[in-house]
């Protein structure tokens, strides 16, 4: 009775550190403080769990505290270690991890059943089946979305012909073999088969997704996880595990809702992918035989210095190069000369939902230089020049004047208001969309080729001699 | 149906939460702004470790001969222990980033 009590308290106790920690997320002031509170019941959740007195249980605590040992070393170390550019790539990975330690607690309650040793209930057996069908997808899609970001598989490689098909049939014999496994008599060779092809499904559902669109599939990937923590919680009828993993959920899924909008296509569109292959038929994007008009460092550089205020539009291309503290050093010189300097950040710039938030706090930027969108396209029109960084697709200005583009309709920072338009670009490739940029030939518009670092350090060089 | 309903009247109090878990979710989260997304995203992932509380009662209760069992627990409490501490820490590194005005 008083363990029992004790238990509940604690559990109660963790429940609203997850709840207010998250709430305290809400302003960058106190966001630390909120992250921190729900480690802390997090901990103590975890302490209560471990030494809370059972009954006849042998407890096993050598087992234990190896595995939070390991875990916590590895855990600890690739925190401290991660470059704020593989921010996607780690966020995936724990994704997934949190899917398959799901996955793993099913598969560990289940398999008894399925051995024909205990009995369960059959709302029971099909939350098991839940917890693992939902876990092992966001485990294996996790993985493969970790090797897109890291650069370890191209998006072409994994694609079959057909695809949507083939994802389409397993996808009903998931859903077919676990509705089998929940209501007919057990066996562990239907267990088994399903493990197989819920694995498969997890990275064939990834699978044709591209570029682009990391931040929705990450988003949606979480929001997996926590649903799949939430159902585990039902098989230990623990109600923190259960609300812990359902808070997950709605964050995974109001993030994914917010990317999908900021693209203007819907979640359904994603999933099939193709963003790229269905736009190519668009035809003529009016930059047929037009050529771009370039700069020289120097005079951007007198540009720059001699301007009242400078936007800069950083995307992609920016974490690539590792070039947002080059950005601020320019910042700092041009600010001493008194130019009002901001960042217009669209939603789903990078490959995660606010990852260039992030490089840009990392490069001591101060958040309320980096506007959103509705606040960057106010600001815009009295703006003397913006500088694109590697972004492309979320300032090309076909995703409001030309229906025939794949990305019309998309919202897009509306840099082409401002007086002078300055591109730093690679060369002159579409963006991962596949699509031309008519902005790179607009009468305003100078391009200024090259590795983003290394313009943006020669252009400071040139800035520090004006 | 017969059965639904024995499910529902059984787990109201579970269908409640659940409910209102989602809605409380909903709205805590729509508040956070554009600029705190990925450490929303990995501090929401760090709690999604709380099954690690799960793995800890299984191992816990799992007699010392179950080896199947024991391995899967501990290879549950690897990965959830990892999600944990990985995922706030990653966060707190984040957030002390991010400051309202560079020194």
């Amino acid at each position: 009775m008083k363990t029992t009590f004790i238990l509940n308290i604690s559990y109660l106790i963790g429940v609203l550190t997850f709840v207010f920690g998250l709430r305290l997320l809400g302003s960058p002031d106190t966001a630390r403080k909120g992250n921190t509170l729900a480690a802390l019941g997090m901990g103590f959740s975890v302490l209560v769990t471990l030494f809370i007195p059972i009954t006849g249980a042998a407890n096993n605590y050598v087992w234990i505290f190896a595995g939070l040992l390991i875990g916590g070393g590895i855990g600890w170390l690739t925190a401290i270690r991660v470059q704020m550019t593989a921010m996607p790539q780690l966020v995936s990975v724990l994704n997934g991890l949190g899917g398959a330690c799901a996955a793993l607690l099913a598969i560990t309650e289940l398999l008894p059943l399925y051995q024909g040793e205990i009995q369960m209930g059959t709302s029971q057996i099909g939350i098991g089946i839940f917890a693992l069908l939902i876990g092992l997808v966001s485990f294996s899609g996790s993985l493969l979305a970790y090797g897109k970001l890291q650069g370890l598989v191209n998006d072409s490689q994994v694609q079959l012909p057909y695809h949507n098909i083939l994802n389409l049939i397993m996808l009903i014999a998931v859903l077919v073999l676990s509705v089998l496994l929940t209501v007919s008599d057990p066996s562990t060779s239907i267990l088994y088969v399903f493990l197989v092809i819920t694995l498969i499904y997890g990275f064939s559902f990834v699978a044709p997704i591209g570029g682009a669109d990391m931040p929705v599939v990450i988003s949606l990937l979480n929001s997996l996880t926590g649903l799949s923590a939430a159902a585990a919680g039902f098989i230990y009828q623990s109600q923190l595990m259960i609300v812990g993993g359902i808070l997950v959920g709605a964050a995974g899924t109001i993030l994914t809702i917010l990317m999908c909008n900021a693209m203007n296509r819907s979640l359904f569109n994603v999933i099939i992918g193709g963003f790229g292959s269905a736009g190519s038929a668009a035809g003529s994007d009016g930059t047929e035989g037009k050529t771009a008009k370039t700069i020289t460092n120097n005079d951007l550089s007198i540009l720059l210095y001699y301007s009242q205020s400078v936007v800069f539009v950083p995307g992609y291309g920016l974490a690539v190069a590792q070039a947002q503290k080059t950005v601020k050093e320019l910042e700092d010189l041009l600010e001493k000369n008194g130019v009002d300097v901001k960042y217009a950040i669209h939603p789903v710039a990078g490959r995660m939902p606010g990852h260039m938030n992030v490089l840009l706090a990392e490069a001591d930027v101060p958040y309320p230089k980096l506007l959103d969108l509705e606040e960057a396209n106010d600001v815009l029109p009295n703006t003397d020049v913006v500088v694109v960084v590697g972004a492309n697709d979320v300032v090309n200005p076909a995703a409001e004047d030309n229906p025939g583009s794949p990305i019309y309709g998309m919202p897009v920072l509306q840099v082409w208001n401002a007086k002078n338009i300055i591109v730093l670009k690679r060369s002159m490739s579409p963006g991962y969309a596949g699509i031309q940029n008519p902005l790179f030939f607009h009468e305003k518009t100078k391009m200024l080729f090259g590795d983003a670092k290394n313009s943006l350090s020669e252009l400071t060089k040139e800035v520090k001699n004006l | 149906m017969e059965n639904f309903m024995v499910a529902f009247n059984q787990n109201l109090f579970f269908i409640y939460l659940i409910i209102f878990t989602i809605i409380l979710g909903f709205e805590v989260i729509s508040k956070v702004p554009t600029i705190l997304h990925t450490p929303l995203m990995s501090g929401a992932n760090a709690i999604s470790g709380v099954v690690l509380i799960g793995a800890i009662i299984l191992i816990r209760t799992a007699e010392p001969t179950e080896y199947l069992r024991l391995s899967l627990g501990v290879l549950g409490i690897v990965l959830g222990t990892i999600n944990i501490v990985g995922g706030f820490k990653v966060t707190d590194r984040m957030l002390e980033m991010f400051k309202k005005k560079a020194k």
